[in-house]
């Protein structure tokens, strides 16, 4: 009980910890006054003016656009990836590892210039430079959570399934995939989050009239961030909690009505 | 099919887009502003400036590493003993945090442990005495955690989530103490999520800049610091990227050492 | 799991859509390169609808930031708008067009004293066609600073340690304690640099923190007592919080000014003058300075201010406070060199 008790209030005070910034966010988006710093009264005023100020909304889409389509080609591209440094020997492993830890270790601004130097010899800047730029920082996330699931999974239990007789694709279809998927899923996950935080490499790989949310805040930050940002944030976070709950409870419903009808079949 | 080549592609990638971008950074480092050859920006980092950024660099991504571990496992133990079988939603919750901007997080961090902050108001209704957190590498530390706390929990609690609970009823069947099954059944299992988690908070901690100018008030100088002065103030791109490149040496060396004292088993190594 | 997978056909159905909505017809247009938050963007529409010139917009927050992306050659801005020894730089290593500035229609409208700031780093007010500008200086809580402030002195007796906020960034911060002692803010004698450092050394430990951008909130939510900031932060820190004065220290100080400049890739000179010309229009300078709040060169809007801004010294500075105050000029590379390093030990203690 105890032990139980000690269990709640820890797992507590990791989300205290992790939502109170978001909190204060929340607040600000509520707050009649341009400066975060000062309380000026309750409004919902920033939440209609997000609406009506097509800058942030074109922002907001691209922002959207590039984080899940880099997360998703970052995705499909790095669980490849894991799947194949999984089986590389130890010499080759270190290489290729060390090669993917170079956009975790490189500061933002050197990652960026130097793409930015690549870019401009074969690209003009703009959505699509963007998008290899966000998908090169975004894949190491990807391979990093792949890659435990992977050395964590039996390997008898790829070759049983074969035994059985299934092909490799169906044998990776019903065995691996299913077992690594939760890392895939984080991977893409942390992907999205790196896409849509990122204000140094995308500024210097971005062409001129496209802006990101981030790219548009850190411009803001001297005048004061304006507070339809935090209103803009704040229905984000509703719309995902809401998709959240919804993916919970839809399926519940469902299986309750099944169990239901099945206890009145009988 | 040989799996290795499903890796392809990403080997395409690494060499289009961190290869020869690592070239540019490579050819800055090794030459002068005038272009003649110099090995003098890598040797910057033993300047005692440079050391000095570079120890405390260390310093505070090794302690943001090991305080994310001890919040993370835990947290990844207790939602596997809760029996909860929506693990997304878990997961999802812990991440949620992160999709609101970074910077507004941070500032948001500042307002609550700045000394005439929310955090301080509220302890001195309960006539605490006021924390003085802000401006000091407490702070950063604070704020690094806080950054990176996802980074550790998701691969972590993955890797804890997934062992079979076949193997731990086995391993008490052979007369395994509590103890017993987490020290030689979870704990080796658990360590290739561990290994990720420690190379995604402790790699980017050692170049973060931000934070510590923010929630460090600009008095803290770590090596981010400096390799951001260097190229956004001084422009001295020789230098940044000389100074980038003799950390990317230094990882390396690190996980060179690292690899050679495990032992040569497949399964077992590390991720660096 | 199936749920996850039409979430992600679904994610990525919208992706695609979003990502699509971004191209448009080729017509006139001229690419303009700015600091963020520094223009009205209802000013850029105005100018589309009159013109049927499209522009295309993009934001920077440092001079280097827009130095790097410009001079990488990424993207062939037309105009661009940055600070004094930026745009000095520019002109040396001659990447600006002439402009002539006399022929246009209300370039008349910028009062003589800002072309003169101008001529410091453009000699024949040839190229940089002045925005706005300001000056640095002490932004104080007057409920926490009993004393008058008139001095540098403030920030280096001791009486408010722990009570500062120090500039961020070198140049400004050197600027500080160069004026203090009595030296000009431009000066290449390495020994002056040097005592100013031993000065910022000292200073150190009853320094709270160093920032720039976020330096007026501190001092408006009550953190410290006294900030050096930019006078545009001064009239925004004054309207948050009524306690707030500015002043500009006796020592004198460092007066910025943020001009436009066509660049020598502009093709559509034309069409890139038309611009400046708006800019310099009575009604457009107006929307502009009610934006910012950054003090406008811009004669025609400051004579019919209302008297409460027209009397504002953060705002509208006499003439005479700007007296021992210097625009500052590009270093050579040793003495960047020198400041660089000097910094650094700065930051490292």
């Amino acid at each position: 009980m105890v032990k139980k008790l000690f269990s709640r209030l820890y797992v507590g005070l990791i989300i205290l910890f992790l939502y109170a910034p978001i909190a204060v966010l929340i607040v600000l988006s509520f707050n009649d006054s341009k400066s975060r710093v000062v309380w000026g009264g309750f409004t919902t005023r920033w939440y209609s003016e997000v609406f009506s100020n097509s800058t942030i909304l074109s922002a907001f889409a691209t922002t959207i656009a590039l984080a899940l389509l880099s997360a998703l080609i970052a995705s499909v591209i790095g669980t490849l990836a894991a799947l194949g440094i999984d089986r590389m020997r130890r010499k080759q492993y270190q290489v290729v590892m060390f090669f993917t830890n170079i956009p975790l270790l490189n500061a933002d601004i050197v990652t960026g210039i130097a793409l930015m130097l690549w870019f401009v010899r074969f690209l003009p800047l703009g959505f699509t430079s963007l998008l290899l730029a966000h998908v090169t920082f975004n894949i190491p996330y990807v391979i990093l959570c792949v890659l435990p699931k992977l050395r964590q999974m039996d390997v008898n239990l790829y070759e049983a399934a074969r035994d059985l007789g299934a092909n490799s694709r169906t044998a990776f279809f019903k065995i691996t995939f299913p077992f690594i998927l939760p890392g895939v899923l984080s991977g893409f996950f942390l992907a999205v989050t790196m896409s849509m935080d990122d204000f140094v490499i995308t500024y210097f790989t971005k062409g001129a009239g496209v802006n990101t949310l981030s790219t548009m805040i850190y411009g803001e930050i001297r005048k004061g961030i304006k507070p339809e940002m935090y209103a803009l944030s704040t229905i984000l976070f509703l719309i995902i909690l809401l998709l959240l709950i919804l993916m919970n409870i839809v399926p519940r419903l469902k299986n309750r009505e099944q169990t239901a009808s099945a206890v009145r079949d009988f | 099919m040989n799996r290795k080549l499903l890796a392809a592609p990403y080997l395409v990638w690494v060499a289009g887009f961190i290869i020869i971008p690592l070239l540019f950074i490579l050819g800055k480092a090794l030459t002068t502003a005038d272009g003649g050859f110099t090995l003098q920006n890598i040797a910057a980092i033993a300047s005692p400036i440079h050391r000095k950024a570079l120890l405390l660099s260390l310093q505070l991504a090794l302690l943001c590493t090991v305080i994310c571990v001890l919040l993370a496992y835990p947290l990844a133990l207790i939602v596997r003993s809760s029996k909860l079988n929506q693990q997304s939603i878990v997961m999802f919750i812990l991440i949620l945090p992160m999709w609101m901007n970074f910077i507004l997080r941070i500032l948001a961090l500042q307002m609550l442990l700045s000394n005439n902050g929310i955090l301080n108001m509220i302890l001195s209704r309960f006539s605490i005495a006021p924390l003085e957190i802000i401006n000091t590498p407490a702070a950063i530390v604070f704020g690094m955690v806080y950054d990176f706390l996802p980074y550790m929990i998701l691969p972590v609690m993955n890797s804890i989530l997934s062992i079979d609970n076949n193997l731990i009823a086995a391993a008490r069947d052979l007369g395994a103490n509590g103890f017993h099954v987490f020290w030689k059944v979870i704990f080796p299992l658990s360590l290739p999520g561990v290994a990720s988690g420690i190379t995604m908070v402790f790699v980017p901690a050692m170049t973060a800049f931000v934070i510590s100018d923010i929630l460090g008030g600009g008095k803290i100088q770590l090596l981010g610091n400096v390799i951001e002065q260097e190229f956004s103030v001084s422009m001295d791109w020789n230098l940044g990227s000389g100074l980038s490149v003799a950390l990317m040496l230094f990882i390396l060396a690190t996980s060179l050492l690292l690899g050679r004292g495990q032992n040569q088993s497949d399964r077992g190594r590390l991720l660096w | 799991m199936k749920k996850w997978c039409y979430l992600a056909a679904a994610v990525c159905c919208a992706a695609l859509t979003l990502s699509g909505c971004n191209n448009k017809e080729e017509t006139e247009s001229l690419t303009i390169f700015n600091y963020g938050e520094y223009m009205d963007p209802d000013v850029i529409d105005m100018f589309e609808e009159e013109t049927g010139i499209e522009i295309k917009y993009e934001e920077a927050t440092t001079p280097e930031e827009m130095y790097t992306k410009y001079s990488s050659g990424a993207i062939s801005y037309d105009l661009l708008c940055t600070s004094d020894y930026m745009i000095q730089r520019l002109i040396n290593e001659g990447e600006v067009q002439k402009v002539d500035f006399s022929s246009m229609q209300h370039t008349g409208n910028i009062g003589d004293k800002y072309w003169e700031f101008a001529s410091v780093f453009d000699p024949d007010n040839e190229y940089a066609l002045p925005y706005f500008w300001g000056t640095v200086g002490i932004l104080y809580d007057t409920t926490k600073v009993d004393a008058p402030v008139d001095s540098w002195d403030v920030l280096f007796n001791g009486d408010y340690a722990n009570n500062i906020i120090m500039p961020n960034s070198q140049r400004d911060a050197f600027m500080v304690a160069l004026k203090y002692l009595g030296y000009s803010l431009n000066t290449s004698d390495e020994a002056q640099i040097r005592e100013a450092q031993q000065l910022l050394l000292q200073q150190k430990p009853d320094v709270q923190s160093y920032l720039v951008d976020e330096a007026r909130d501190e001092v408006v939510a009550g953190n410290a007592a006294m900030a050096v900031v930019y006078s545009g932060e001064a009239y925004l820190g004054h309207e948050y919080n009524n306690n707030l004065a500015y002043t500009i220290p006796k020592e004198g100080s460092n007066v910025w000014l943020d001009t436009w400049i066509v660049t020598k890739h502009c093709q559509n000179v034309d069409a890139a003058e038309k611009f400046l010309d708006f800019l310099c229009r009575e009604d457009v300078a107006a929307m502009n300075f009610e934006y910012i709040y950054y003090s406008t060169p811009n004669e025609a809007v400051i004579n019919s201010l209302d008297p409460e801004l027209r009397n504002n010294e953060s705002l509208v500075p006499a003439d005479s406070a700007t007296d021992n105050c210097e625009v500052c000029t590009q270093t050579d590379a040793a003495v960047t060199q020198l400041y660089s390093d000097l910094w650094k030990e700065l930051k490292s203690e």
